[in-house]
């Protein structure tokens, strides 16, 4: 076991700062002259805005201004990033989606008005003397209702509710149909991907500032990625060129997907700032997240599994409906259609797959990304399918997983639905949790329960995503408007200290530890020489940001390639210090020596002599030992694994306690094992919280009805088991230098399945016929089930 | 927040002096009035903190009558109503930590959540809520949702709790607030037994009286076979259906039996 280097469980450096207050956050920041905005938003889902009277408020004590959607006239609206094409070749709908409402109110929680006052009651008292004008319209709120011939539209200027008809692989469709129409057995399953709020503890935050002396504009905001914020806002917003534009995303505590997005209240404060010539801030409540942040999941499918007299797999084919709520957000598109879509083979040799998406429009909060983001939404329909058919079958759901897995030998493999994986070994997952779950001993476990009048249940799920996003050249062809590399500067300083800037931003990832292990590994210097610096578009070349699971891969990979160069140079200067040939110097524990004999400089003195250049080949290379790269990676990378729940269900009350967990993941190659064990902690935890307790609900009016924490449920630490972790088995990723995967999202994307597939087998090994309960399985939804 | 007044009296004259401003509120606790006065859905004119009356505050155990003061916290009758097991299980799992450091009996009664934890117990114990200028029977105190017996301006000083002999409460959480669900106190006297029900009525607390009769008669889970709740009078919300609560009433019945017996 490495020390401090790659694979070494080093204690997070961050935790201290975290834990004991001194973190510094967005809300953390307050500038000198600081105003506060208090965003008026709508009560209601869908109306005709005819007027907003401010003048009264205007009036008000310590009102600056209020700014309504005529104050943004000559602004753009925000942008989306992802442009779907589809079914028959036209885009996707795309409706504008502005600062603040224009003309129509299309969700709870729309910006209709904003106040800029000294203090934040201030603003709060000055909203409320805000005489809005509308006229309520009928809310359109169930996708299918909403996709009927003369439903009310969300976007009158657009052709109907739906954003778009996507069909992959559409070439495939009618030879999956011949599939099943041939097939010996097919089993359906219809289903729902309950909507979620992602809730990071730390609220959205945004502070825009303006400098009048060199006319440039500072965004402090919650970000997992501010460049992109700087690119979109800059760019398509406001046209603050990048150059006078900065964006600082300091501390940010937790993201969930949640915080890649451009909002609105971000192009606000900027905005506001440069007008008012003062500081202005935005603190998100609680109360407000709900109804602001962008919302994740939501999707209702239909999904059919052929299969063949020898229980193999033949085609595979699904119709979903994918919730946009009532604009695109920044990444929206994407998620049910390139995220998911492209993962539906799942660990299987399924030869024919086609997957329809309807994307609709709704009078509900948008709905983007979210922890797993297409990926779990794939898995969970995919997974309960296959249990579905065991069961139909009468075989053992282990057993007819590995029967259809893509075979170890089969690398690489190149599925039907576009995406080729490297690399991958299914079966040494499954075997390896059947083993750490004591599979074959569960009958006595169940007994045990039994006795104590508990129906025990177990489950298994097999989940693969696609991490690490992604080839800028692929990813542009499925419609992509940015590229999805990354970048990293190394600067090695004088006294051969290290700072890395690096795009990847970090919100709870832990890289400020982990990175440091790489680069300490590769020039043999203790990881506390090397300090990681994000989060700040002033001093990081350039970033795409931390989501999909792609920090490590991607960020890491560009600052491997960063320190190669760096090694490469010192190289040279080192056998200019020792009078010998490059070709013949070699690096190991911080010092250069020439192969062959006794000859030694240290790390030290080579970056002495890269800023001190008294004794330096001038004509050769430049001083100073500084470098950057960008990497764009040739392929996704593909975690895969076996996770498997036991769990415990109250035949008299419906409640389900999760037993026991156990997770065997294949990351490829781990740099921090204490911390991937977390990363998979917290996953399992959010689709536990999926499967178990979470829901977001809108009634028929649009009104949210889980609107706090009085009604959404969050998971907490005694609703967890222990969570049995491995990552022993490795398959590492061909193509990029550290052969890492990426482990931020599988937890939640593996774990909803293997719940609710142990519920279910609870319930019928109970004798009852229940086939499916939609998530969340909470106590009331599964006692209905039993009685049904 | 809207700004307000704020007056911590000593006693409780000077609380009732106080009292008598028009939209003036007690304070106890303030586990639920602070929070509505965040959100702005409550505006009083002036606070009169309950907490700083040393008369309002203890536990007391005299004879077969254990007497709590209003402002007692949820964990200070954790910690001190030994004499009455099943009362402090309750008040010590009332919420978090947080909650039961700074929630109070007296608080809880006057506001009668229609999911609060308490008012089960003072309605199966037959409890006497004490009050400024009088003294209510338990029977006459809840009178549904967020109502009580209470006239403007008088508060609760104490409650008067017989000892039963035995007792239990069993409650369900629901998932999100994890207030119960429902929740149901069963005590039983030497002339009968008493089961109140919190969390599931649409009239707030009740007493299910046929599942008293049976107990009396039968001190035990077996005695509630035969009987059902009615579902039509229950709560439907996202987290349970009026048949599902109605279930759960006879479910946590005759668990709290068994844990009494």
């Amino acid at each position: 076991m490495p020390k401090d280097g790659i694979g070494a469980s080093v204690k997070r450096r961050e935790d201290p700062r975290f834990l004991t207050g001194r973190g510094r956050y967005t809300d953390d920041i307050n500038l000198k002259g600081q105003a506060h905005v208090h965003f008026l938003r709508a009560d209601v889902a869908h109306a005709v805005l005819n007027g907003i009277d401010t003048a009264e408020a205007a009036a008000m004590p310590g009102v600056l201004r209020i700014f309504t959607a005529t104050d943004f006239a000559a602004v753009g609206g925000l942008p989306c990033g992802w442009q779907i094409t589809d079914r028959h070749g036209q885009p996707m709908q795309e409706p504008k989606h502005p600062i603040m409402a224009e003309g129509k109110i299309r969700h709870v929680g729309e910006i209709l008005a904003a106040v800029v006052a000294e203090s934040v009651e201030q603003a709060r008292d000055a909203a409320e003397a805000i005489v809005v004008d509308y006229e309520e319209l009928p809310a359109v709120i169930d996708m299918k209702a909403a996709c009927a011939e003369g439903a009310v539209k969300v976007h009158d200027d657009l052709a109907s509710n739906l954003c778009y008809d996507w069909g992959f692989v559409e070439e495939n469709k009618a030879a999956v149909d011949e599939a099943f129409a041939s097939a010996a057995h097919v089993t359906t399953l219809e289903l729902v991907n309950n909507r979620l709020v992602a809730n990071p503890m730390e609220p959205r935050v945004a502070i825009g500032d303006y400098a009048l002396h060199d006319d440039s504009s500072t965004l402090y905001t919650t970000s997992q990625n501010p460049h992109v914020i700087r690119l979109l806002m800059g760019a398509f917003v406001l046209g603050i060129p990048e150059h006078k534009l900065r964006v600082v995303a300091p501390d940010v505590g937790g993201g969930f997907g949640t915080k890649i997005f451009h909002y609105a209240e971000e192009a606000f404060c900027t905005f506001a700032a440069k007008q008012l010539r003062r500081p202005v801030k935005w603190t998100s409540t609680r109360s407000e997240a709900f109804i602001s942040d962008a919302h994740g999941r939501d999707h209702v499918t239909k999904i059919e599994l052929a299969l063949d007299g020898d229980n193999n797999f033949t085609a595979l084919r699904t119709d979903t409906y994918a919730n946009m709520g009532a604009y695109l957000s920044t990444f929206a598109p994407s998620v049910p259609t390139w995220l998911h879509g492209t993962l539906m083979a799942g660990n299987y040799r399924t030869p024919l797959i086609y997957v329809n998406v309807k994307a609709v429009f709704t009078n509900t909060v948008p709905v983007d990304a979210y922890r797993g983001a297409g990926r779990p939404e794939a898995t969970f329909q995919l997974e309960r399918v296959v249990d579905k058919a065991a069961r139909e079958l009468g075989v053992d759901p282990a057993e007819l997983r590995r029967q259809n897995f893509i075979r170890k030998d089969e690398f690489p493999y190149a599925t039907p639905v576009a995406v080729e994986y490297d690399t991958g070994d299914y079966e040494a997952t499954l075997n390896k949790a059947l083993e750490m779950s004591d599979y074959a001993g569960f009958d006595t476990r169940r007994q045990e329960s039994a006795g104590r009048g508990k129906l025990r249940g177990i489950g298994l799920s097999h989940y693969i995503e696609a991490c690490g996003i992604a080839p800028s050249n692929l990813v542009g062809q499925l419609g992509a408007r940015a590229g999805l590399y990354e970048s990293a500067t190394v600067r090695v300083n004088a006294t051969g200290g290290i700072v890395v800037m690096t795009g990847s931003h970090s919100h709870g990832q832990g890289h400020e530890t982990s990175f440091p292990q790489v680069i300490a590994d590769m020039i043999g210097i203790a990881p506390d020489q090397v300090e990681i610096v994000h989060g700040d578009t002033a001093n990081t070349p350039m970033g795409m940001g931390t989501y999909g699971s792609r920090s490590i891969a991607v960020g890491g990979s560009a600052m491997v390639r960063a320190t190669e160069k760096i090694i490469a140079k010192a190289k040279k200067i080192a056998a200019h210090l020792m009078e010998a040939a490059e070709a013949d110097i070699e690096l190991k524990d911080g010092a250069f020596t020439v192969a062959g004999t006794d000859k030694s400089v240290a790390w030290g003195d080579v970056t002495l002599a890269a800023y001190v250049p008294h004794n330096y080949p001038l004509d050769e290379i430049e001083p100073g030992l500084e470098e950057t790269a960008f990497y764009d990676p040739a392929n996704f990378t593909y975690p895969s694994g076996c996770y498997i729940c036991e769990v415990e269900v109250d035949p008299d009350t419906g409640q389900v306690e999760v037993q026991s967990f156990t997770a065997a993941d294949d990351f490829g190659n781990v740099i921090n094992p204490m911390i991937v064990e977390g990363q998979v902690h917290g996953g399992v935890g959010q689709g536990i919280g999926q499967a178990l307790l979470e829901n977001c609900v809108y009634d028929a009016d649009g009104q949210l009805l889980s609107a706090s924490y009085m009604d959404y449920a969050m998971p907490r630490a005694r609703d967890l088991p222990m969570i049995n972790v491995d990552h022993s088995c490795c398959t590492p990723c061909t193509h990029n230098p550290l052969g890492v995967k990426g482990c931020g999202e599988a937890g939640a994307i593996g774990s909803p399945p293997a719940l609710v597939n142990a519920v279910i087998d609870a319930l019928q090994r109970a004798g009852t016929d229940v086939g499916h309960i939609d998530m969340p399985l909470s106590p009331d939804r599964v006692w209905a089930a039993m009685n049904a | 927040m809207y700004n307000f007044d704020f007056v911590k009296p000593a006693t409780v004259e000077e609380a009732l002096a106080a009292l008598s401003d028009e939209d003036a509120q007690p304070l106890s606790g303030g586990q639920t009035l602070i929070p509505s006065m965040k959100q702005r859905l409550n505006a009083p004119s002036k606070l009169v903190s309950l907490l700083g009356i040393a008369a309002l505050k203890g536990v007391k155990t005299s004879g077969d009558v254990m007497e709590i003061g209003a402002t007692t916290t949820h964990a200070e009758v954790a910690a001190q109503a030994t004499a009455y097991p099943a009362l402090a299980a309750l008040a010590g799992a009332i919420g978090d930590p947080a909650v039961r450091n700074r929630g109070t009996l007296g608080g809880s009664l006057a506001n009668n959540d229609p999911a609060a934890c308490y008012p089960a117990a003072v309605l199966a114990s037959g409890a006497t809520v004490v009050t400024s200028g009088r003294e209510i029977a338990a029977d006459d105190f809840f009178d549904g949702m967020f109502t009580t017996a209470l006239d403007d301006g008088e508060i609760v000083t104490a409650v008067k709790f017989p000892i039963p002999q035995a007792a239990a409460y069993v409650k369900f959480e629901q998932p999100a607030s994890r207030f119960p669900l429902c929740g149901v106190f069963v005590a039983k006297y030497a002339d009968g037994v008493r089961v109140a029900v919190t969390g599931a009525s649409e009239e707030g607390v009740f007493r299910w009286t046929e599942a008293e009769a049976a107990l009396s008669a039968d001190f035990s889970a077996g005695a509630l076979t035969d009987l059902s709740l009615p579902a039509d009078g229950m709560m439907t919300d996202l987290h349970g259906s009026a048949e599902y609560r109605a279930h759960l009433v006879k479910v946590l019945t005759g668990r709290a039996v068994s844990a009494a017996a």
